[in-house]
């Protein structure tokens, strides 16, 4: 019994460490193609069930998703400012509401396929860019690029841009407006009040 | 009343250096959301229920191919002379084989759809983007851009039908277009926004700096 207890504890962290071995163009192919592939299947998910987007997206995306580092980006220069209570509730909220945006847009853009850019890398780069496109053979072609750098726990993805749009730096001047009319905590009560105004409404809407 | 507190404090707090003139942009913004609100948007929601996919797609296609010959124009002046060909045969293939550019049979071939124009060839040639401005009806531009548009407007086949009535249907026909393709935006935007004006603005501005390097652009320093 011992013994497959080991064997067991082995496996599990065999197949733990090939998820932080595996190269950052790797992972996010393998990521991509499998919630494409879940989603193609999930009529649930077609049908506009944001919980159930957003339950996928918590399983299968966000374990690879660096939540502080895209805060402390999009805060930028006021991060600073912030206490480490404030920092732990911004990476909070921030965090939902990217979540909440994204697992919208999976039930918007389905039946996707993606092509993977050529991806070069030198040994020793801690911090590299996964080129993609959606859809590349339409008329509108969506490109999707993916910012990871080497963390403990491997590669993480710590800035997504559509179209050449980082989905993180785009808060900057939002946030900074923010701060500079509340400080900390009145970016802290709006980004807030913006997770809180969606909730519920998402499903009713639909 | 949300707009105009939002105004006020656009212009007590620090300005954006790219925005100098914020209050007024504001204003032309919130004009141009409701006009969207009650007449662009449901035109589009209408037209979006009403055709069935491949006839939108037929649409769409056959607008981007008159703008596949100005895509190759600018390509050329950009120095790409690889892609101007591949823009013009897409032209060729498209108008012929493609029955007026209605079938896009030049992506099915291969052959890669571009997108450049005169406010991109502006900044390749090393025009700065100059300060943000809000346009009626036309929306986010910067100073660079604005000019390029000009440049597009006076060229395009469609503002030079002599037929007044063909070209306004011509025209709206591809607002609408234009706008039913971006429907599925709309919500995203409104769940991501804090404040729709900077979140707009910033998108717009990152995406044309990206456009002129090709989906490159210098990453900016990060602020830590």
């Amino acid at each position: 019994m011992k013994r497959l207890f080991a064997i067991l504890a082995g496996l599990l962290s065999v197949t733990l460490a090939t998820a932080q071995d595996m190269a950052p163009d790797v992972l996010v192919r393998s990521v991509s193609n499998d919630v494409l592939e879940i989603v193609r299947k999930d009529k649930d998910i077609q049908s506009g069930n944001l919980r159930k987007a957003v339950e996928l997206a918590e399983a299968k995306v966000l374990p690879h998703f660096d939540f502080p580092h895209m805060t402390r980006l999009a805060v930028a220069k006021d991060w600073r400012k912030a206490t480490p209570e404030q920092q732990k509730i911004l990476v909070d909220e921030f965090r939902t509401l990217l979540v909440r945006t994204y697992s919208k847009a999976f039930v918007e853009y389905r039946n996707q396929a993606i092509n993977f850019k050529p991806f070069k890398m030198q040994p020793g780069d801690t911090d590299v860019l996964v080129r993609t496109v959606v859809n590349p053979s339409s008329p509108n072609p969506v490109q999707i690029d993916y910012n990871l750098d080497m963390t403990e726990q491997g590669w993480k993805v710590y800035d997504i841009a559509v179209g050449g749009v980082s989905l993180v730096t785009n808060y900057r001047s939002s946030f900074a407006q923010e701060v500079s009319a509340g400080g900390i905590d009145g970016l802290i009560g709006s980004l807030r009040a913006k997770n809180k105004s969606g909730d519920g409404t998402v499903a009713a809407k639909r | 009343m949300a707009s105009w507190a939002m105004l006020l404090a656009g212009q007590a707090c620090a300005q954006d250096p790219r925005d100098p003139i914020e209050g007024f942009n504001r204003a032309v913004f919130a004009f141009n959301e409701g006009l969207d609100t009650f007449l662009i948007r449901p035109l589009a929601q209408g037209y979006d229920a009403v055709l069935p996919g491949p006839v939108r797609t037929g649409v769409g296609n056959f607008y981007n191919n008159i703008g596949d010959l100005f895509v190759s124009v600018n390509s050329l002046l950009q120095g790409k002379p690889g892609d101007a060909v591949g823009d013009a045969s897409r032209f060729v293939f498209n108008s012929t084989f493609g029955i007026a550019g209605i079938f896009d049979v030049a992506s099915e071939m291969g052959i890669e759809k571009h997108d450049e124009d005169f406010g991109q060839t502006l900044g390749r040639w090393g025009a700065g983007p100059g300060p943000y401005l809000v346009l009626p009806v036309y929306g986010p531009r910067n100073v660079r851009d604005a000019a390029g548009l000009v440049l597009d407007a006076s060229t395009d086949p469609v503002g030079g039908i002599d037929h007044v009535p063909t070209r306004n249907t011509l025209t709206a026909l591809r607002l609408v277009n234009q706008r039913a393709n971006l429907l599925p935006a709309d919500k995203i935007i409104e769940e991501a926004a804090l404040d729709k004006y900077s979140y707009l603005r910033d998108a717009y501005l990152q995406r044309r700096q990206s456009l002129v390097f090709d989906g490159r652009p210098p990453r900016e320093p990060e602020a830590e």
